[in-house]
């Protein structure tokens, strides 16, 4: 009796049913649409993020800021002229830790024993600095111009100028991350492919061998084989890697003892990688950390996605902020009409109602009948909603728009700071010039919409949620009705 | 059966209270045949709704076999209502989305009575009132006299100890009231019920063994030996 009387009279009162199932579906597909372009968002994000801290990576471990470091200390780089007419090239390369802070090397175990820490693995990240060139002497002439460089001046001495000489000084900076290549799971490296040669083997933990960026290997034309000399110290390049997206993480990847004994910072790291056993729970392992290992600074993805800008960062804030509330204004609004609309329908079926009552209809029993009705109008909306939803997500991965996203230097540690080249010369002055890498990623990204069994349950949740709030309103007044009033009650 | 005893019915309306009913006093027994009479507003329908546990007097007892429906607490009320009570109402009042037998079908499902033998037994009183080619029509398939038939039908379905019946040829024509009242006469003789009718109409009453007039909430007894 219940489902033959639900169904003849959602068939008998189907325009209402209909405007009731459609503000619903409304609703429902815009959380769709704004849920799965939100997941768009977060992928997106999760690539950019990927080029910074490379995949399975749920947070990373500093040394918390103190303003001792911040200061750092900027290399100093001494040439000076040799002897008259020598032109050879003089050469000197700094290599120093990136953000100048270190952790010691037994904090990467300590982290990895904090509970809810599936693994973690330390990085040691550096800048290397290389300046080489020439410098020349200037030759002493008597009896020069009065634009000379004068010695002797009032003493009335001997009268003379320095001509010619100079320097003639190019800079090579580029970024070198020791890896620990005992976990190779973890780190800036995975997020980039070995496209030719190999990685690193378990057994390299000392090795003088190298992974170089593909795109660092084009330009300074490095091939599987080639050695690349870092502060002395010859390497020779095992592997390319190409990042998956974006620029890499550094330019030349080494063991990690190798780059601890380049920088003289024994057992010492900059960076630890740490993968959580539930990324449900990458908070609570944050707050552990953070409280267990004193002195340090934990970034979650979530933290790093903060200093992500362009529009990419525009376009996340309008999906989660305005379309989260433009969802929930609509929801609520559906919801509102649905239920006052049930409750009109039992303002016009109180004779119905109050019969039955008379028959001894328990008045639960006629609140379900109406909340019935009403739930089953959810469905109807529910199921037009995830239609009108997935329709929406298709046109928007269809069109895939192209997002920017710009990423702060200071983002996980990884600054990638690299200026090409530059010259200074001239007997007068000196100046740095030259294309440079800036400080700053930016990445183009295409948003999808992909939609997840999530939303789809959210959506269904939605539906039903919708029926049984729209039933509640129809069947409070339902339950309230008593049988004397609604029989007197003339229509 | 019924024993009302000192029944009063107060509403108000506004800055007015109205007395439906004032100090009713009235006996009821098995197997009765009663008419109540009288004027519109004068408490007529507030009287039947007492006898069929529908509305609770302000004040008095309202007795059926042996119990207060003015204290009974509203799930026992039901349950006296789905067991023992049929109604007939003026305006028929039939669900109009479901059929003839499924309209019959309502009164058995507080009884908790399963689908097939629900079927059966309202396909049988639709038969005993002369429908039984009627089953699967809607409300609106059926003319007045028709649809008065089917809302008799679900009255007795259950086999009540009562059947109330408020203007039941109120919306019919003069041959429909006839064929309606000689269905009514025939299953109240058939069933031994106590059969309580309101009506307007003076021909019916001067039929009825026992004539209730009420005015302004105040009635009188009659009893019609030759009926």
């Amino acid at each position: 009796m219940f489902f033959t009387y639900l169904r003849r009279e959602l068939r008998r009162r189907r325009k209402a049913a209909l405007v009731v199932a459609s503000g619903l579906a409304l609703g429902i597909a815009l959380v769709i649409v704004v849920n799965s372009v939100a997941n768009g968002m977060g992928k997106a994000q999760d690539k950019v993020l990927q080029s910074l801290y490379g995949l399975g990576t749920d947070m990373t471990v500093t040394k918390a800021a103190t303003p001792a470091a911040a200061g750092g200390q900027q290399p100093r780089f001494q040439f000076g002229a040799r002897g008259e007419g020598d032109k050879t090239t003089q050469s000197s390369d700094r290599v120093r830790v990136q953000g100048f802070t270190t952790l010691a090397s037994s904090t990467v175990d300590k982290v990895a024993g904090q509970q809810g820490v599936a693994a973690a693995a330390g990085g040691l990240n550096l800048s290397v600095v290389k300046v080489s060139g020439t410098f020349t002497r200037g030759q002493f002439q008597q009896g020069g111009g009065a634009d000379g460089f004068r010695r002797g001046g009032a003493s009335g001495g001997p009268q003379g100028e320095v001509k010619g000489g100079g320097a003639d000084f190019g800079i090579n900076q580029y970024s070198v991350y020791g890896t620990d290549v005992t976990r190779t799971g973890l780190g800036p490296l995975t997020s980039s492919k070995i496209t030719g040669g190999r990685g690193f083997k378990t057994t390299e933990t000392n090795a003088k061998v190298a992974v170089a960026d593909s795109a660092y290997a084009k330009e300074k034309k490095y091939k599987v084989g080639s050695t690349v000399t870092i502060k002395g110290t010859a390497y020779k390049v095992i592997g390319i890697a190409t990042a998956d997206s974006g620029d890499s993480a550094a330019d030349l990847y080494i063991p990690l003892k190798q780059a601890q004994t380049l920088a003289d910072e024994k057992d010492k790291v900059t960076t630890i990688y740490v993968r959580a056993t539930d990324s449900q729970r990458i908070d609570t392992v944050k707050s552990a950390i953070q409280k267990n290992v004193s002195g340090t600074t934990v970034t979650t993805s979530s933290d790093l996605a903060k200093t992500v800008s362009g529009s990419l960062s525009t376009a996340s804030s309008l999906a989660t902020d305005v379309g989260k509330w433009l969802s929930i204004a609509v929801l609520v609004a559906a919801f509102l009409v649905a239920g006052l609309l049930t409750s009109s329908a039992v303002s016009r079926r109180v004779r119905e109602f109050g019969t039955l009552k008379a028959l001894g209809w328990k008045s639960g029993r006629v609140t379900r009948q109406v909340v019935g009705e009403a739930v089953v109008n959810g469905l109807v909306g529910g199921v037009l909603g995830i239609a009108l939803g997935l329709a929406g997500a298709y046109v928007v991965t269809a069109i895939s728009p192209t997002l920017t996203a710009q990423l702060g230097a200071s983002g996980g540690g990884f600054g990638g700071d690299r200026p090409g080249g530059g010259t200074f010369g001239g007997a007068g002055g000196a100046g740095f010039g030259g294309p440079g890498r800036q400080a700053a990623k930016s990445l183009e990204i295409a948003l999808t919409a992909p939609v997840s069994v999530t939303t789809i349950a959210l959506a269904v949740c939605l539906a039903v949620a919708g029926g049984l709030i729209a039933g509640a309103f129809g069947g409070w007044r339902a339950s309230r009705l008593r049988p004397a009033d609604a029989l007197r009650r003339v229509e | 059966m019924y024993d009302l005893k000192n029944v009063t019915k107060r509403y108000t309306r506004g800055k007015e209270t109205v007395h439906a009913l004032d100090g009713v006093d009235l006996t009821i027994g098995d197997g009765d045949r009663l008419v109540i009479q009288g004027p519109t507003g004068g408490g007529k329908s507030t009287l039947l709704q007492m006898l069929g546990g529908l509305d609770r007097p302000t004040s008095g007892e309202v007795v059926l076999d042996g119990t207060d429906l003015a204290t009974l607490g509203e799930a026992r009320l039901t349950r006296v209502r789905s067991e023992n009570i049929g109604f007939v109402f003026q305006s028929f009042n039939l669900i109009p989305t479901l059929t003839a037998q499924e309209n019959v079908e309502t009164a058995l499902v507080p009884l908790g009575i399963k689908a097939r033998e629900r079927r059966e037994l309202a396909a049988d009183a639709l038969n005993s009132v002369g429908l039984g080619e009627r089953l699967g029509h809607l409300p609106s398939e059926m003319s007045g006299g028709q649809q008065q038939r089917v809302a008799i039908a679900r009255a007795l379905v259950k086999r009540p100890k009562v059947l109330l019946a408020d203007e039941p040829t109120g919306n019919l024509d003069e041959g429909m009231r006839d064929e309606i009242m000689d269905v009514l006469e025939r299953l109240w003789q058939e069933h031994g019920l106590t059969f309580v009718m309101v009506t307007h109409d003076s021909a019916l009453a001067k039929k009825a063994p026992r004539l209730v007039t009420i005015r302004k909430g105040k009635i009188t007894v009659k009893e019609n030996a030759g009926a």
